[in-house]
């Protein structure tokens, strides 16, 4: 029992490798952020080409739909190994001397865009014809009424299970650890095969918790607040 | 030379033949009211006139364009054709005024300032002037599809087509809603309107025509129809909504 709070809970080791986990941590909050909004941008835009209308756009949507379908599929840790390993490996001007953090980003926004396409996807489709019809109807073109009408609605119907897909993202920057970002997963192991000590590893968890926690409870927040509205809406 | 002119118009859904060859004139400044029983092919018919279903047979004119050949510009005819539906279908999230003022600003360009005086003249007009900033789920029903009325005229819409606008609403708000559909009528505006409301058509109608099974099997003006109908299946349509209470 000593040994295991020696091991996992020395308050010593936790004061010591706090800073060096606090700085990686920070990173990690710097590749959530980035990811996060190039997700919301370009996860809201396949998800409207995968709803265009019309023979036309058959290979835009067949290629949005290829995407979601690997991306969805592939572990992020994998996509993290052929980003960061296989890029570099092409001599690719532009695309091959990037850096490890730039690669991370990359592969944490392509695995989540194509989750994050899905929840846009269910939210276009969850408002009524009816609403489009009648954008439609007073003369407003397609995309008009989407960009007024539909996507507004659906914006704000998928805000609960989005901020889920953010937690999974938030704990998800630790995994990309394994292309040498010295974020603080990696700060921590650092620490704890200089120490043979397994504190940073749980200072690592604290601050995930510590921020997950927050994003969790707004979401529970907003899902209560819905769920009252909606309530009122029937009587 | 009429308003609106449909000739020999069909429209299936797969098998489900909805219109027959349906020819209708309906002159500028003229109301012309629909019945018939659900399913009789009111709604359709509407939908065909802005192009909200493509017509599978015959031609549609409308202010002197043909706009069944696939040639016409979709958003510029409907700009000039207001349609209120039976669900209201106001954006829910945006308030009332910006209900009103979306489409003259976004699709006919005018300023927010104007579309947004000219929308609280309507709403004014409407009665519902200090229901501006509220979103449409504070509103009753027929306050609802007043502001949905408002807000078809806010493109100043040269016809405007009413799709069975009461038939959702609480007996006691019905009457609100066909009060303004009533002024609407006095200032000249065309209108079609599908309507379960036999008593309003016959007052404010200058034809009536009785759509039974997507024909249009007899049309005249409101004392014909409702006094003295030609056709066995009118009378027979007639004697039942009677029977229901409704007229």
């Amino acid at each position: 029992m000593h040994e295991v709070l020696q091991k996992f809970f020395s308050p010593h080791a936790f004061r010591v490798s706090l800073p060096d986990v606090w700085t990686g941590f920070q990173l990690n909050l710097k590749l959530m952020v980035i990811a996060e909004v190039l997700v919301l941008v370009l996860a809201l835009a396949i998800a409207v080409v995968r709803g265009l209308p019309g023979r036309g756009a058959t290979p835009l949507r067949a290629l949005a739909i290829v995407y979601t379908d690997v991306f969805r599929g592939t572990p992020l840790i994998l996509v993290a190994f052929l980003v960061g390993f296989g890029l570099p490996g092409l001599n690719i001007k532009g695309l091959s001397t990037l850096s490890n953090f730039t690669y991370g980003v990359i592969a944490l926004t392509l695995v989540y865009t194509a989750y994050v396409t899905e929840v846009y996807r269910a939210g276009i489709e969850s408002v009524h014809p009816s609403q489009r019809m009648a954008a439609r109807s007073l003369g407003l073109s397609y995309w008009q009424a989407m960009r007024y009408v539909v996507i507004p609605q659906a914006v704000r119907r998928v805000i609960p299970p989005l901020l889920n897909d953010f937690v999974g993202l938030q704990k998800d920057t630790a995994l990309v650890t394994v292309i040498g970002v010295a974020e603080s997963v990696q700060q921590a192991q650092q620490f704890s095969q200089n120490n043979f000590n397994f504190t940073s590893y749980v200072v690592a968890a604290v601050f995930f918790i510590l921020l997950t926690i927050p994003l969790a409870r707004f979401t529970d927040h907003l899902i209560r607040i819905r769920e009252r509205r909606e309530r009122a809406q029937l009587t | 030379m009429s308003f609106v002119s449909l000739r020999n118009v069909t429209k299936a859904f797969g098998d489900n033949v909805v219109l027959r060859d349906v020819d209708l004139q309906v002159d500028e400044h003229n109301v012309v009211c629909l019945i018939g029983a659900s399913g009789s092919g009111k709604s359709t018919l509407l939908r065909c006139l802005n192009l909200l279903e493509v017509v599978d047979r015959g031609e549609i004119e409308v202010d002197g364009q043909t706009i069944t050949n696939g040639q016409v510009d979709v958003n510029a005819l409907r700009r000039k054709i207001g349609i209120v539906f039976q669900a209201y279908n106001l954006f829910p999230h945006m308030t009332v005024i910006d209900n009103v003022t979306l489409a003259p600003t976004k699709v006919r360009r005018v300023s927010k300032a104007d579309a947004r005086d000219r929308a609280k003249d309507l709403l004014e007009r409407i009665g519902l002037a200090e229901k501006a900033d509220e979103f449409p789920d504070r509103l009753s029903g027929g306050q609802q599809q007043r502001v949905a009325i408002a807000r078809a005229l806010a493109m100043e819409p040269k016809l405007m087509l009413l799709d069975e606008i009461t038939s959702a609403l609480d007996p006691q708000l019905v009457a609100e809603v066909l009060t303004l559909v009533r002024e609407l009528a006095e200032t000249g505006m065309t209108m079609i309107i599908a309507t379960h409301e036999m008593s309003f058509a016959r007052e404010v109608a200058n034809k009536v025509c009785f759509l039974d099974e997507g024909v249009i099997s007899e049309e005249g003006p409101p004392e014909q129809i409702f006094s003295a109908p030609q056709q066995p299946r009118t009378r027979e349509f007639l004697a039942r909504v009677l029977a229901a209470g409704r007229l």
